[in-house]
């Protein structure tokens, strides 16, 4: 943990610092046979008790800051010590901005903790909409790090839909997708944005453009099952256009014609059967030659497909089974 | 997009597949009194080492300062899951130092002193009933607890974790889990929080922690399974959302908890119990898809490698299970009409209601990965290189009961030798999804607090 100069010089404990002297400390309240009993070290035992006393006694006060900061360096799970470093914040009207900074600092080694990130949108509410850059900046360090946590995305959409920043967010999901296009997180953020966006107009809009976007990534990939997910977001609701959206079932028929990594292929052409696609011959027989059984024995195309996912996604068998017999209870 | 060289995911997953990959190799090529030993559950050493840290704990779960109730829990739970339990001191001293968790204005907090929070409140209240004794069932303040809830509920309606704290999933689940295994839930606080975890269920099918988050298998279960509590699970996208947890088992047999993400043992449970749920949600499931309410998806009948026509045949029996309400379609616009009857009773309905789909995960691909990959000697952890701790222990073990048990009919019948991998010693007690308690210990407390 990065504790700056206070790690340099030798601690002085509280009972010997003369601002503490007025401060009686309460020591835990552990019973005399506690269970899952932490062997504490001296200091953070202390830095406790000092914390029980003024958090009892409500004391607002700069020195009750400071012992937060210095029992969150011990512990920065500790949620009951960030409510009350809140209200000594708002008690004593501090410039926040130092707040965001201390905040820097601690999360990158604890980038996966609930309280520093809910800490960090309680201080950026509170200062508004001109820290807005600073805070979809400060995420992008985050993703440089970690393209995938999950703390850090909430974080970003809250601060996109409370303090706005949307311009380049588009550009910043292309970029990211660039990078890595199996990082699912980046394609939630597309989908996040074009559907959320107040500059992009809505899915409406932009769905012709997502679904060549997709399409082009699902052709690279077909193994990549987050395109697949993404094409199917950007119809939900909306099932009759995916279904009559002829690039659908193109992509398909591509990825299965390369024969490799069909399986999302196949669970796409599945999905059009089951709301009344027509499927060409060109596809059925695309379809059968993928099958690593030469004669599939189903007479209905859509059960053929699932014999045929049973045997080239066994671990979902059961999975493609079930969606066997729902097709045939449907009929 | 054409790029050729592995993005990290790639080469994130290929590492840890290869490495679970050549654990299985290892272990298959083994001759087979040799290879036998590697399936069988450790449980004298789980034991011990879960005992060992309720007495004791070193300096580093300093960390975990704040989440002491959850310590409690994660251990007391794995051990009666092992059918083991504490001796009566050791069950004493924990009903006294959760007493000293609890606030004098209810729920509990992280350790004594802490504020209240609703995920310690959840832990807390789940270790007590797994405890289980007059004494510790009767030292929950309930009335407090309820003032409590209601406290921590947010205009959205979804609920704070704790005094000016977050919203999200996690919250909803853990107050309505606690309120519906206590007998305190009602109106006020089901209100809106439909509407909420709703909202949080994204394009994939999944659900996310707040609305536009990317779909999770943590906040999946905690949405799905408080739906259940609520009476609301029909409003959620059920065959999206099944297909959307079957994809997050991979190759490596244990399941993921985000799309693309890294396989890790704790989603045995988080996923698993998605999975377990769904089992006996059939009729909704039917219903969204335009099914008769006669179908069912049973296989178990057949043999396993005969995937002939006659396989997952839809039969009716003529019995659309009426005594499980939790499991009818809702009629429109009297959902909170009717919560206001039997909504405590929604956890019980549940799971004495029969099990009318098979498993759409693979069970014995999961109990695989938990036996090979998550267990050490002692203890059992996320993946092939990383450390144990409790947490992992706790929900790899509650992942291995629901796959034992994912293909009995009934909760309280017995699974066959077939479903368990490994010795059928390596049976765990079953639990109660919803809630995730050991279902002995959750009839008991069901009885207790319906009387009181």
């Amino acid at each position: 943990m990065d504790r700056g100069v206070e790690e340099e010089r030798e601690r002085i404990p509280m009972s010997e610092r003369p601002e503490w002297a007025d401060i009686r400390p309460v020591p835990q309240d552990d019973g005399p046979n506690p269970v899952v009993p932490i062997a504490y070290t001296d200091e953070f035992s202390e830095t406790m008790d000092y914390f029980r006393a003024v958090y009892l006694a409500d004391e607002r006060s700069p020195r009750a800051l400071q012992l937060t900061k210095e029992a969150i360096f011990l512990n920065s799970g500790n949620y009951t010590v960030w409510q009350f470093r809140r209200l000594v914040l708002d008690s004593l009207n501090v410039d926040l901005h130092e707040e965001l900074h201390f905040l820097d600092q601690i999360t990158k080694d604890n980038s996966k903790n609930y309280q520093i990130w809910h800490h960090r949108r309680w201080v950026a509410e509170k200062l508004g909409t001109h820290i807005a850059s600073k805070e979809l900046e400060f995420t992008r360090e985050i993703f440089s790090q970690d393209a995938k946590n999950y703390h850090a995305w909430s974080h970003r959409q809250w601060v996109l839909q409370a303090l706005g920043g949307w311009e380049n967010e588009l550009a910043y999901c292309d970029e990211l997708l660039e990078d890595d296009i199996f990082n699912n997180s980046a394609w939630n953020q597309r989908y996040f944005v074009v559907t959320r966006s107040p500059l992009l107009g809505g899915l409406e809009v932009m769905r012709d453009s997502e679904v060549a976007y997709t399409i082009k990534a699902i052709l690279a990939k077909p193994e990549n099952e987050s395109p697949w997910r993404y094409l199917r977001g950007i119809y939900k609701n909306d099932v009759k256009s995916l279904v009559n959206d002829p690039r659908v079932a193109s992509v398909c028929l591509d990825v299965l014609l390369d024969k490799r990594d069909c399986v999302h292929a196949l669970s796409m052409v599945l999905d059009l059967l089951s709301h009344n696609y027509q499927p060409s011959n060109e596809l059925k027989n695309a379809v059968d030659a993928v099958s690593p059984d030469p004669k599939p024995s189903d007479s209905n195309f859509a059960e053929r497909v699932c014999s045929i996912l049973q045997l080239v996604d066994p671990i979902r068998a059961s999975y493609w089974r079930w969606r066997k017999s729902s097709i045939r209870a449907q009929d | 997009m054409e790029n050729i060289r592995a993005t990290k995911t790639q080469e994130d997953q290929w590492m840890v597949q290869n490495h679970v990959f050549r654990i299985y190799d290892l272990v298959f090529r083994l001759p087979p009194h040799a290879q036998s030993v590697n399936f069988e559950i450790r449980r004298d050493n789980h034991i011990e080492y879960l005992t060992k840290s309720l007495k004791q704990l070193g300096p580093n779960f300093t960390v975990l300062d704040a989440n002491r109730p959850w310590l409690c829990y994660w251990i007391i739970h794995s051990i009666a899951l092992l059918g083991d339990c504490l001796d009566d001191k050791l069950e004493n001293d924990v009903v006294d130092f959760l007493q000293r968790c609890q606030d004098l204005n209810g729920g509990y907090g992280g350790g004594p002193g802490q504020m209240p929070h609703l995920a310690t409140t959840y832990a807390a209240v789940n270790t007590l009933i797994t405890v289980g004794s007059q004494r510790s069932l009767s030292s929950i303040d309930r009335k407090k607890l309820y003032v409590f809830l209601l406290r921590m509920k947010d205009a959205s309606g979804g609920f704070r974790m704790h005094g000016g704290g977050e919203v999200d999933v996690r919250a909803c689940y853990t107050a309505i889990s606690v309120a519906s295994v206590l007998n305190i839930l009602d109106d006020r606080l089901i209100q809106n929080v439909g509407d909420y975890i709703v909202s949080c269920q994204t394009y994939e099918g999944g659900i996310a922690g707040e609305p536009g988050s990317e779909a999770h298998g943590g906040y999946t279960f905690c949405g799905l399974a408080a739906m259940v509590l609520i009476n609301e699970v029909n409003r959620l996208d059920l065959p999206g959302l099944i297909n959307w947890v079957v994809f997050r088992q991979g190759v490596e047999c244990g399941f993921q908890g985000r799309t693309n993400k890294l396989v890790d043992g704790c989603y045995s449970f988080w996923q698993g119990g998605v999975a377990a749920i769904i089992q006996r949600l059939h009729l909704l499931v039917n219903e969204q898809l335009g099914l008769p309410n006669t179908f069912k998806y049973d296989y178990r009948t057949e043999s396993d490698n005969d995937s002939s026509d006659s396989d997952g045949e839809p039969y009716s029996d003529g019995a659309a299970s009426p005594e499980n309400d939790v499991c009818q379609p809702m009629q429109e616009g009297k959902s909170n009409a009717f919560a206001a009857v039997g909504v405590n009773d929604n956890g019980y309905k549940f799971i004495k209601g029969p099990i009318s789909m098979a498993p759409l995960f693979n069970s014995m691909a999961l109990q695989q990965y938990i036996l090979l990959c998550s267990q050490e000697e002692a203890g059992f952890r996320d993946k092939p290189g990383k450390r144990r701790d409790h947490y992992h222990t706790c929900y790899v073990l509650s992942g291995l009961s629901i796959s034992q048990h994912s293909n009995t009919k009934e909760a309280d019948s017995p699974p066959l030798p077939r479903d368990i991998m490994g010795p059928y010693s390596n049976l765990l007690e079953p639990l109660h999804p919803l809630y995730n308690i050991v279902l002995d210990k959750y009839y008991e407390a069901h009885e207790f607090f319906a009387r009181s």
